[in-house]
């Protein structure tokens, strides 16, 4: 496509180019100043030739393309994820099983996985740009598209429908590994969260449930069900947090849960204003939830 | 004793300025239903929006100049974004189009002496400014929409866009339709009805064709507009629940309704530009337009067309495969007729023997750029690429190159090309060059390198990037590039300006131009033509007996009209001479009728029903003024 684009692109200058140098000439080269000859290059050039790279477009990309890069039966694909926008992060679910995470989509490599997409609230996109085409996610409705990582690996996705203050910050992580891998890890996100055992976390624990935090989160095993903001129950075990915006490490957690507003202007979870040692606490209670 | 006969001519001349004389002075630009006024109003009206839009346009690029800036916040950057969009097409490249050009010159290109319905005219303009104001009321009072300049539902419903900021942007772009679309009913009648007796048709210049087409899309487009935004405001100002889908209704209707009428508005937003290429290449490449009539139905075809392509913005919602196989199909046709004006503007130009003034320059320039955004455009037909491209910075990097490319420069060509014709002086003509070479440049830098981002994965409309993402050059070079655009487009706002009052004579005649307008004085008396022109092909200034003939009648006061206000109508297809029609003059009711409306709105917004229902019987009351006949004139 890009080398029909150049060779028009070029060809088309080229002609001006002819003009230019003909500035005093009259008429076409070789072929003379004859009105027959002028209109029958515009039909060439206008009709005739780009009929010709149209059809051959169409046939490869929208028929062919379209086909073996188009949404997969459910029925022959290995497993179903069911993909959740919200402003502004990822919900993700294994149908058939318990297993909820956000911002990341583990998946076996070499495997057709049917991705379902919906909205929580308003129109988001899902692409991994590495993996295949993007598809909107749109309220009441439900999209769905392969995905298939042919090598193992991370490959970076992100929201591509503006969707609000932080469209920009609303990426997330597909890994692609190896099928056993895989199964391990979904068996640990099927597990309800571990208990805390250093006091500190404990009483993280409790000042997770006291405070405002539990309304919004859920932390399976946990009274902790609320159902705003991502899944923490195993927190700890992802590579990132406030969807793809920052690593997944002690001080930025503390950072992100004390002031979410300076990290993400705009986004749904408030600054609670609580003292540094109660998030400290908390980080200790949410950076054990392997 | 011999009596020599006292020449006809200036007595004739004084007795028709006489009767197009307007009200002088500040009151005269307020009433005035002259076309070329009304166009110089339009002309500045939408220059100020240009720039209001430039800076909007800076702004974000220095946003962007490097990973996670902090220029703006990213409200005021979706602010930006939104208004941005909605100021370059809304009330920037249509009313420049249509109000400006299309006004100023249509009238003249056909030998007439005002549009069909001069006081609606003055209306649309009125009604222009007064939506625009609205709009920029909405911005300074921190009111501006925030949800993109196509403004998709659910994100512009009450529920997540819950500021008024989304009420100015639907009301006044409803309110703009009003006038855009009045605006293109006169350019249909005006065209079809007021030609100079003899210019039938195929006699008439290829840039009316352009406009022509342009006011029937228009009219056909505007009405999913006004349908969408009625829902959207029903539903945030009343609670009704079209878009809603907890309560019956689909998001994807906003997004059908938005692009049944946006697909067709972006040949809206371009075909007159190409009335203005086929306008310049034939004066300053000296020859005849290769394949008139071809281009002739090309401009008619791309018109129509357009309206069938709209789901190709729609590739990722989710369509069923067929209807989106059809849609790319149907996009893939368009490019025929776009190819053959394309090759037929190039044929002209080879064959001919081009003088590269300023004006020719920028429709050159125009060619370049329009192949390029054609090109990236023809690849969103290809479903699967499309949909990895769409919503990217490839898309912007397209549109950009089609927009500000394609529509753009020939405009700017434009206001060079009839500077002569409107002001009587002429522009510096290196000054010119220089201003074109500037923005050409600083266009290839600022848009180019977003084709790469895109297909790299930017997405367009993210207010910031981290610098792990690799997008940190780019983003530089093309904030430099919009810096060196914007000194560009200022040198030729300046080259303009002091040529207005410092510019050699022009003559009537600078370019020996093709078509009518070059016959008459520069700038054109009220009436325009003493004379209504004989017309026998369409480039009627090169058919040099008509212009003697045309001498020789006002000497005698044949075709003159000169007992009242009044100008012929001739029959639709073959102009012959039908009736001649008293021209309503100058009036007050356009500005009046426009502001009772701007009142209804005003208080729609603000939610005082009462104040808004009396507004209501103002515009009643001034819609009755307005067709009031004014009592004879001394």
């Amino acid at each position: 496509m890009l080398v029909v684009a150049g060779i028009v692109f070029l060809g088309a200058v080229a002609m001006l180019v002819v003009g230019w140098v003909r500035r005093d000439t009259p008429g076409l080269p070789i072929l003379g100043s004859s009105e027959k000859a002028n209109t029958m290059l515009v039909v060439l050039f206008g009709i005739a030739i780009p009929l010709v790279i149209l059809v051959a477009l169409f046939i490869v990309s929208d028929l062919v393309l379209l086909k073996e890069t188009d949404a997969p039966n459910a029925d022959s694909t290995a497993m179903t994820v069911t993909v959740t926008g919200h402003q502004w992060f990822w919900q993700v679910r294994y149908d058939g099983t318990g297993a909820e995470t956000a911002n990341e989509i583990h998946i076996p490599v070499r495997t057709s996985v049917n991705l379902v997409v919906r909205s929580a609230d308003v129109i988001h996109s899902f692409w991994v740009p590495e993996l295949n085409r993007k598809i909107d996610t749109i309220p009441g409705q439900a999209n769905a598209i392969e995905l298939y990582a042919e090598k193992a690996g991370v490959y970076r996705g992100q929201c591509a429908e503006f969707c609000g203050l932080q469209h920009a910050h609303m990426a997330f992580r597909v890994y692609a590994e190896p099928p056993a891998r895989f199964r391990a890890w979904l068996a640990n996100m099927e597990r309800p969260a571990v208990e805390p055992t250093s006091p500190e976390s404990k009483l993280g624990q409790r000042y997770f449930m006291e405070d405002a935090c539990a309304s919004c989160h859920t932390i399976a095993g946990t009274e902790a069900q609320g159902t705003v903001g991502p899944n923490l129950t195993h927190l700890a075990s992802r590579q990132t947090i406030a969807a793809d915006t920052l690593g997944n490490t002690p001080p930025n957690l503390f950072r992100w849960i004390r002031n979410p507003q300076s990290v993400k202007p705009g986004a749904k979870m408030p600054g609670l204003g609580l003292g540094a040692a109660r998030y400290h606490a908390i980080v200790a209670y949410l950076a054990g939830l392997r | 004793m011999a009596v020599t006969a006292k020449p006809a001519t200036p007595v004739r001349l004084k007795r028709l300025e006489a009767i197009w004389k307007e009200t002088p002075g500040f009151l005269g630009w307020l009433t005035t239903t002259d076309h070329k006024r009304i166009g110089i109003l339009y002309f500045f009206t939408s220059l100020f929006f240009f720039g209001a839009g430039g800076v909007e346009a800076l702004l974000m690029r220095t946003q962007l100049i490097g990973p996670n800036e902090a220029t703006l916040s990213p409200q005021a950057f979706n602010e930006m974004m939104s208004t941005h969009g909605t100021t370059m097409i809304f009330f920037f490249v249509v009313p420049m189009s249509l109000g400006a050009f299309g006004n100023y010159l249509l009238p003249l290109m056909i030998g007439a002496r005002d549009m069909a319905f001069p006081r609606l005219n003055a209306l649309s303009y009125w009604i222009f400014l007064c939506a625009g104001a609205f709009l920029y009321v909405g911005v300074f009072s921190g009111n501006a929409p925030s949800a993109g300049w196509f403004n998709y539902v659910p994100l512009a419903s009450k529920a997540y866009s819950p500021g008024p900021g989304i009420d100015f942007y639907a009301l006044s772009l409803l309110f703009i339709t009003v006038s855009t679309t009045t605006g293109a009913v006169n350019v249909i009648v005006t065209i079809f009805k007021l030609r100079a007796p003899g210019m039938s048709l195929n006699r008439m210049p290829l840039f009316c064709f352009a406009f022509l087409a342009v006011s029937f899309a228009l009219i056909f487009a505007l009405p999913a507009l006004s349908t969408a935004l009625i829902l959207l405001e029903l539903e945030r100002l009343l609670g009704f629940h079209f878009f809603i889908p907890a309560s019956g209704g689909a998001p994807i209707l906003w997004q059908n309704l938005f692009w049944i009428f946006g697909h067709p508005e972006v040949y809206i937003i371009i075909l007159p530009a190409f009335g203005i290429a086929t306008s310049i290449i034939p004066t300053f490449v000296r020859r005849k337009m290769v394949a008139f009539p071809m281009v002739a139905l090309a401009e008619i075809l791309v018109a129509f067309l357009g309206f069938g392509v709209w789901a190709h913005h729609m590739f990722a919602v989710g369509l069923a495969s067929a209807t989106a196989i059809y849609f790319a199909a149907a996009s893939l046709v368009i490019v025929i007729p776009s190819a053959i004006q394309l090759f037929s503007w190039i044929t002209t130009i080879v064959t001919g023997t081009p003088r590269f003034k300023t004006p020719l320059l920028w429709i050159i320039g125009f060619i370049v750029l329009f192949i390029m955004g054609g090109l990236s455009g023809v690849t969103f037909a290809a479903i699967p690429f499309d949909q990895q491209t769409t919503d990217t910075y490839y898309v912007v990097a397209h549109f950009h190159y089609v927009i500000f490319g394609a529509a753009v420069f020939p405009l700017l060509g434009g206001m060079y090309y009839w500077f002569p014709k409107v002001t009587g002086r002429m522009y510096y003509e290196r000054w010119g060059k220089a201003s074109f070479w500037l923005t050409f440049v600083g266009t290839n830098i600022t848009f180019f390198p977003m084709h790469i981002l895109g297909l790299d994965g930017m997405p367009r409309r993210d207010y910031t990037y981290g610098p792990e993402m690799g997008w940190t050059g780019l983003n530089l070079i093309e904030t430099l590039g919009a810096y060196l655009l914007a000194m560009g487009l200022l040198s030729v706002f300046v080259n303009l300006a002091v040529s207005l009052f410092k510019g050699e004579p022009a003559g009537n005649d600078p370019w020996e131009g093709d078509t009518l307008e070059w016959s008459t004085t520069s700038p054109p008396p009220a009436y325009n033509y003493a004379v209504i022109p004989k017309v026998s092909s369409p480039y009627a200034m090169w058919d040099k007996e008509d212009r003697e003939e045309d001498e020789r009648n006002l000497e005698l006061g044949r075709k003159t009209l000169e007992q009242g206000h009044e100008t012929p109508a001739s029959t639709a297809v073959d102009a012959e001479w039908d009736e001649t029609l008293e021209m309503p003059s100058h009036s007050a009711w356009p500005p009046l009728l426009a502001l009772a409306m701007s009142g209804i709105f005003a208080m729609v917004i603000l939610q005082q029903w009462f104040a808004a229902a009396v507004f209501v019987v103002l515009t009643a009351l001034a819609i009755a003024g307005f067709h009031l006949k004014e009592p004879e004139e001394a």
